[in-house]
């Protein structure tokens, strides 16, 4: 279990309980996060659950696949803390995550 | 017709388009009464892993809902599973259901779904043969889905052919039967029909083009050969047929709602009644892309126009549409598709098939319509921007792989 914290790009906070070896993509839709569309439902298929990975937890997230790289390429708005929230895997590690979603996914 | 007063809004239906709807319309502020039809016993659930990673056994069950029961609950969405809507009753606003209920509306949404065609042939009723569209079909293949068993599968379009690669996977001894020329006729190229026919060739499935199903032997109940229309049999312990779906519209047309091939709407989702709604695999929709109207089956139309129709009954501005996209996993292989290449008369390729890494690309007149990208997000992503934007761009720039996408997105005048 983790708690994950979704800030919003106007500073609005929730935060969930999420089970371990869910995606931060699955927890947020099953909490109705907004911001976090997830149209392939995690598939890497679609680019549209950007989120921006809070600094402290970088290293922790684990690293992006060929995949991911090239859809974030694509993706608006792109920083270097840039991850598709469906290919980051939920564990203990990642207890108290915050993450940031864009303005816009498209 | 301004509805943004509805007190009372009925779906009917519980796929993707449903669950969509229902969201956007509380994201959107609706307050009143949410009631979801479903005919099926579970709640709303994903259908694409149905035919891929959750055949195979690879995804737990739960992560297939959208959401929780409790989320329901808290959102004040009634969910009533296992129940048929019968009939519509438009003059007196009411969706009828079995054994007598009867719901009022102000807004009924129809995002009644579609439902496989079925084998019109001899034997089609045998134990063992299947479709594949809903959770209890993938529940009564899985445990039929044996290492050295014999499938056959009728229809290789996309869900044929997604089937073959997991039951491949899983060490079954696979068949696939197509009447037409080539696998994917309906919806790709040559070229990517050769190609995915040399991948699963290459893995061991076995492809017959050109080749018709005569109709199913079976032995104690249960299917035991495919005979061929050129009286060729082969034997198989299972069939999965997918030949193509058809859309649930009979509600809509006995109720005299307007229906060719799917329920006819508007850019909203407004049917021929402006108290009806259509949104999914069932609806027809005007493709603003394309200047035509046609009926979409893929998540991004689910959701695209489950949207359209809550900011429609909402009286909320409409939503920006999309241009219309699609997915297949294959093996290890991604295929990810923008736009719809229909009536294309120029095929650009870029990249290499033989490194299972490369984009054919649509164009018509000039503009580029459609792309077909295998594991190439790049070409898909950028394509997807100009097929928005009607880009016009010459060939020989997108076979270029010396310039990148992001610098032929750049470069591509609209």
């Amino acid at each position: 279990m983790a708690k994950i914290t979704y800030v919003s790009h106007d500073g609005t906070e929730r935060t969930v309980e999420a089970k371990n070896g869910e995606s931060v993509m699955e927890a947020a839709i099953k909490n109705s996060i907004p911001g976090i569309d997830a149209d392939c439902g995690g598939a890497c298929a679609c680019a549209t659950c950007h989120v921006y990975v809070d600094d402290a937890f970088m290293d922790k997230v684990g690293t992006q696949e060929e995949m991911e790289k090239s859809m974030l390429d694509f993706a608006e708005n792109v920083k270097a803390n840039s991850r598709l929230s469906c290919q980051i895997k939920i564990s203990d590690a990642l207890d108290g995550l915050r993450v940031t979603t864009p303005e816009s996914q498209h | 017709m301004d509805l943004s007063g509805a007190e009372k809004i009925v779906i009917a239906g519980a796929g993707q388009a449903a669950a969509q709807a229902a969201q956007s319309l509380r994201q959107g502020g609706y307050a009143g009464e949410l009631i979801i039809v479903g005919e099926e016993p579970a709640l709303p659930y994903q259908r694409p892993p149905l035919s891929k990673a959750y055949m195979k056994g690879e995804m737990d069950e739960e992560r297939l809902y959208f959401k929780p029961a409790a989320w329901y609950q808290d959102n004040k969405i009634e969910v009533l599973l296992g129940t048929t809507a019968t009939r519509i009753d438009r003059a007196a606003r009411q969706l009828h259901l079995q054994h007598g209920a009867v719901l009022d509306y102000d807004a009924l949404i129809l995002a009644t779904g579609s439902r496989p065609r079925a084998l019109p042939c001899k034997g089609a009723d045998l134990a063992n043969v299947h479709d594949l569209r809903t959770l209890a079909d993938v529940e009564r293949i899985r445990p039929q889905m044996v290492s050295g068993r014999r499938i056959v599968i009728i229809g290789a379009g996309y869900i044929g052919l997604e089937a073959a690669a997991v039951a491949r996977t899983m060490g079954l001894d696979v068949t696939v039967l197509e009447m037409a020329p080539r696998v994917l006729a309906r919806v790709t190229s040559p070229v990517m029909s050769e190609f995915f026919t040399t991948e699963h060739t290459a893995k061991g499935v076995k492809i017959l083009t050109n080749t018709a199903l005569s109709h199913l032997e079976g032995q104690d109940g249960a299917v035991s050969a495919a005979v061929l229309a050129d009286g060729s049999s082969l034997p198989a312990d299972l069939i999965l047929a997918g030949i193509g779906i058809l859309p649930n519209e009979e509600l809509a047309k006995d109720a005299g709602i307007a229906c060719s091939n799917g329920i006819l709407t508007d850019r909203d989702g407004r049917t021929s009644d402006p108290h009806v709604f259509a949104a999914g695999d069932c609806a027809s929709r005007p493709l603003v892309h394309y200047g035509r109207a046609g009926r979409l089956e893929s998540v991004h139309n689910a959701i695209e126009q489950g949207k359209l129709v809550a900011a429609a009954i909402l009286g909320a501005p409409r939503p920006a549409e999309d241009c219309p996209w699609f997915w297949s996993d294959q093996y290890d292989l991604k295929l990810q598709i923008a736009g719809l290449s229909t009536g294309y008369d120029t095929i650009a390729l870029r990249g290499d098939p033989g490194e299972r890494k490369f984009a054919a690309f649509y164009l018509r007149n000039g503009t580029l319509i459609a792309v077909d990208a295998v594991n190439s997000p790049p070409e898909f992503l950028a394509s997807k921007k100009m097929i928005m934007t009607g880009a016009r761009i010459a060939p020989e720039m997108l076979s270029d792989t010396s310039i990148s996408m992001k610098e032929i997105a750049a470069k591509a005048a609209a």
